[in-house]
């Protein structure tokens, strides 16, 4: 059993965790999740280790109540448990000299880069955030990306906040003069998002990392359900990601596999209603 | 009860028949397909054994269970006895009864098998570990040697780590088990069907352990959450049997079509997640109509069996050789058969088909023909020119099998490995680093639990004498 010591909601739908699970602390590195199953019977969900403390022996999860599961894991309030917390898993972020490096990040793919961006920018990076949402509610952690981060650009689709329009209209400006052109982009968020990024620098011939999220089970590389489409090649994200060269990801076949369960979930939305 | 019969009454006894739910009920549901011999009538089947001096059964196990002696017990009535020896022998008896592949085992070698049909040793088996465990209030739990002050850590709750941890808190030393699922028993829970083996047998099975003394901690993944150069550090031995837990691919194309699955998430999703059993699972799966499974061993008959009982209308085998090569254990498919599974033998898929939306629709096949005999001894399938054909499936499973998964072993680059990433032992069950030994699948790719139990009785023993060797700890 894990206790949640802190559950705030930190956006619509988006709670931000923190979990007493001192191993985990101890051992995460930036880029890695854990898995959470929140009681008996429950689906095994994996979700980023946002932050963590080792002193206090705490991860920090972002948990976006979409799903019947997500939400499950969301309402368990401060003092109570999670049946089962297992981590950190998966491989963690190349934290490397990169020079110039900006961030992408959408939705709540932000809470999933900013980890990385940290450490990116702990290492002397030059990090530039561009974070996304439809509408302000939906913009997180601007304040604590700006404290290491050279400059956090925010949009919105509707332009309640920031600059009005999508975080690739603000990529472009920055891939379009050789002196604000990054050596490397980091993108996390919805895959067509992710996509647009790849495509976006793939003629600059610019390094991109994305950081995929297919269905998993066991996250230990034992049921192959996580698989995806590197190049010529078939990957498990849970062991060989669940970061991937944007460049070689196939996103199309991502986002079918995406899709295998929406029936399923239809079915349980119903249910719950 | 008395034995005392003459030879001559022994063998006119037929081979009692194991009771099993009827074909067309039980395809529908996740029940134990097979119902257990009552008592009078296991008795009988024990009556059947020669009680021969050669003890050939014996040697056809793995563990060297005392057959004749429990089997000799169980003929007089003495349960208590037989459950007895049947324990000392075997930390698993209820589970190894049921899936143990006797007909290549114990009782391949039973005498009266060169004439007729073997004892039954396996429904023996089975008989007596369930006798033992509805009587455990009249059985005492094995009892443990003074505490020894050591440590040892297990990494894998599976049947090798099972044992290891049985064989060595009775002699008294410190075990705890580290489990990266969030459950008990490893392929045994996430793999094996509950109509095959219920849960439940495990659950009492590892309660026992936990009873003698036993820490089981789930959720540790070690090279993960900890290293083993943490475990190093903390215990005087550990023990691996991290089990060979990562999917052979197909490699062919199509492999990632939504509705194609690799058997041990199809399993794990049923078994160790329930989905598909009960009505508010929450975690979904594909239900096919028609459902093809690629293999033909014991994994491929559960994945195709388990089909059925989700509905399909059509669950078939794809397999690329003959049915009298497949590996599956003898009752598994006569089981499947009598379940309506279907066996689409010498076909050997080419590509996964599929539809618009990128859900499967078909497997595009090769017909094979058996050729010359290669090195195992079995006739290689060799493709038949231009003959292929469409099997229509809107849920293809691959059976393939699985290899060393390297989570574990790529932290620790100074363990020896061969080169298909299994950990190398010497005969005694210890790795190449001083304290470390390891048995199971991990050492021989996909086996048996049996040969897993084997491995776990061997290297507790080494263990146990390795830490006689240490100094005294104070603690
Ligand atoms: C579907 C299926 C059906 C089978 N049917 C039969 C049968 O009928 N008869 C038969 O004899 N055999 C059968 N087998 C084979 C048999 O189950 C295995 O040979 C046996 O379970 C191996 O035991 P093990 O203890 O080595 O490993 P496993 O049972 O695989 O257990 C290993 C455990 O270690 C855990 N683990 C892995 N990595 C780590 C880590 N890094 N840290 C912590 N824990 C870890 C795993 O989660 C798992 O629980 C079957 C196998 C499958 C998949
Ligand atoms: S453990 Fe397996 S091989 Fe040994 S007696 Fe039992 S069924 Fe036979
Ligand atoms: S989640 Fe099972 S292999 Fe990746």
């Amino acid at each position: 059993m894990f206790s949640i010591l802190k559950n705030d909601l930190i956006a619509p739908k988006l709670h931000r965790i923190v979990v007493e699970a001192p191993r985990i602390a101890a051992a995460r590195k930036a880029g890695q999740f854990v898995i959470v199953r929140e009681s008996a019977g429950e689906e095994r969900i994996p979700l980023t280790i946002g932050d963590a403390n080792i002193e206090q022996g705490t991860i920090t999860l972002f948990v976006q109540a979409i799903g019947t599961s997500t939400r499950k894991i969301a309402n368990v309030p401060a003092g109570s448990f999670l049946l089962d917390v297992a981590g950190p898993l998966g491989m963690p972020t190349e934290i490397k000299k990169w020079k110039r490096v900006v961030c992408v990040g959408g939705g709540v793919g932000t809470a999933v880069l900013y980890p990385m961006a940290k450490e990116l920018a702990a290492v002397g990076n030059e990090v530039k955030t561009i974070i996304g949402g439809r509408t302000k509610s939906l913009i997180i952690l601007a304040d604590e990306l700006s404290q290491f981060c050279q400059e956090v650009c925010i949009t919105t689709d509707d332009g309640s906040l920031g600059t009005k329009g999508f975080v690739t209209d603000q990529l472009a400006n920055l891939l379009d003069s050789p002196d604000t052109r990054p050596n490397t982009v980091l993108a996390v968020g919805p895959v067509p998002m992710m996509r647009a990024v790849a495509e976006q620098t793939r003629p600059y011939g610019i390094h991109t990392i994305v950081s995929l999220n297919p269905i998993m089970i066991d996250g230990t590389g034992m049921c192959g359900g996580c698989r995806v489409q590197i190049g010529k090649e078939t990957k498990f994200a849970c062991v060989d990601g669940p970061e991937f060269d944007g460049h070689l990801v196939d996103f199309a076949s991502l986002a079918k596999r995406l899709s295998m369960y929406k029936a399923h979930e239809e079915a349980c939305r119903l249910l719950a209603s | 009860m008395n034995n005392h019969l003459s030879p001559k009454e022994r063998l006119a006894i037929p081979r009692t028949q194991m009771p099993a739910q009827d074909p067309v009920i039980r395809s529908r549901n996740f029940s134990e397909v097979n119902l257990g011999l009552a008592e009078l009538a296991a008795i009988e089947e024990a009556q059947r054994c020669l009680l021969c001096h050669g003890r050939n059964c014996v040697s056809g196990c793995p563990v060297g269970v005392s057959i004749p002696e429990f089997v000799g017990n169980l003929a007089s009535g003495n349960l208590t006895e037989a459950a007895g020896i049947l324990q000392q022998d075997n930390a698993l008896p209820a589970v190894c009864g049921r899936v143990c592949p006797q007909e290549s085992q114990c009782e391949a070698q039973c005498v009266r098998g060169k004439k007729g049909d073997p004892v039954a040793i396996g429904h023996l088996e089975r008989f007596v570990a369930d006798w033992a465990m509805s009587h455990s209030e009249n059985l005492d739990l094995p009892s443990n040697s003074k505490p020894s002050g050591k440590r040892v850590a297990v990494v894998g709750c599976g049947p090798a780590g099972l044992t290891v941890a049985g064989e060595l808190v009775g002699k008294g030393h410190g075990i705890t088990i580290f489990e990266a699922l969030h459950d008990t028993g490893g392929v045994l829970r996430y793999g094996i069907p509950e109509f095959r083996l219920p849960k439940e047998i495990i659950d009492i099975e590892v309660e026992r352990l936990i009873d003698r003394g036993v820490k089981i901690e789930c959720n540790v993944i070690i090279g993960k959450t900890l290293t083993l150069q943490d475990l190093q550090r903390d215990y005087d031995a550990i023990f691996l049997g991290n089990g060979a837990g990562l999917p052979v691919l197909l490699g062919i194309e199509g492999e990632n079509l939504n509705g194609v699955y690799a058997a041990n998430e199809y399993l794990t999703r049923v078994n160790l997640m329930g989905a598909g059993q009960t009505v508010n699972c929450s975690t979904p799966i594909i239900r096919g109509k028609k459902v093809a499974v690629i293999g033909a061993g014991n994994t491929a008959m559960d994945c195709v069996r388990t089909a059925r009982r989700l509905g399909a209308e059509e669950a078939m085998i794809v397999y690329r050789r003959e049915e009298a090569q497949m590996p599956a254990r003898l009752e598994e498919v006569h089981h499947a058969k009598e379940e309506g599974v279907k066996f689409v033998m010498l076909s050997s898929p080419l590509a996964v088909i599929g539809d618009e939306n990128d859900w499967v629709k078909a497997l595009h096949c090769q017909k094979m023909a058996l050729g010359e005999a290669d090195d195992s001894g079995r006739r290689r399938p060799v493709p038949i020119d231009g003959e292929t054909f469409m099997l229509e499936a809107d849920v293809v499973i691959n059976a393939l099998g699985t290899s060393a998964n390297p989570l574990l072993t790529s932290t620790v680059p100074e363990l020896q490995l061969n080169r298909w990433g299994n950990i190398t032992v010497n005969d005694e069950g210890a790795t190449n680093l001083p304290g470390v030994f390891a048995g199971g699948d991990i050492v021989r790719g996909g086996a048996t639990v049996i040969l897993a139990m084997g491995d776990g009785k061997r290297a507790a023993h080494t263990i146990d004498n390795y830490l006689s060797t240490l100094p005294k700890t104070v603690s």
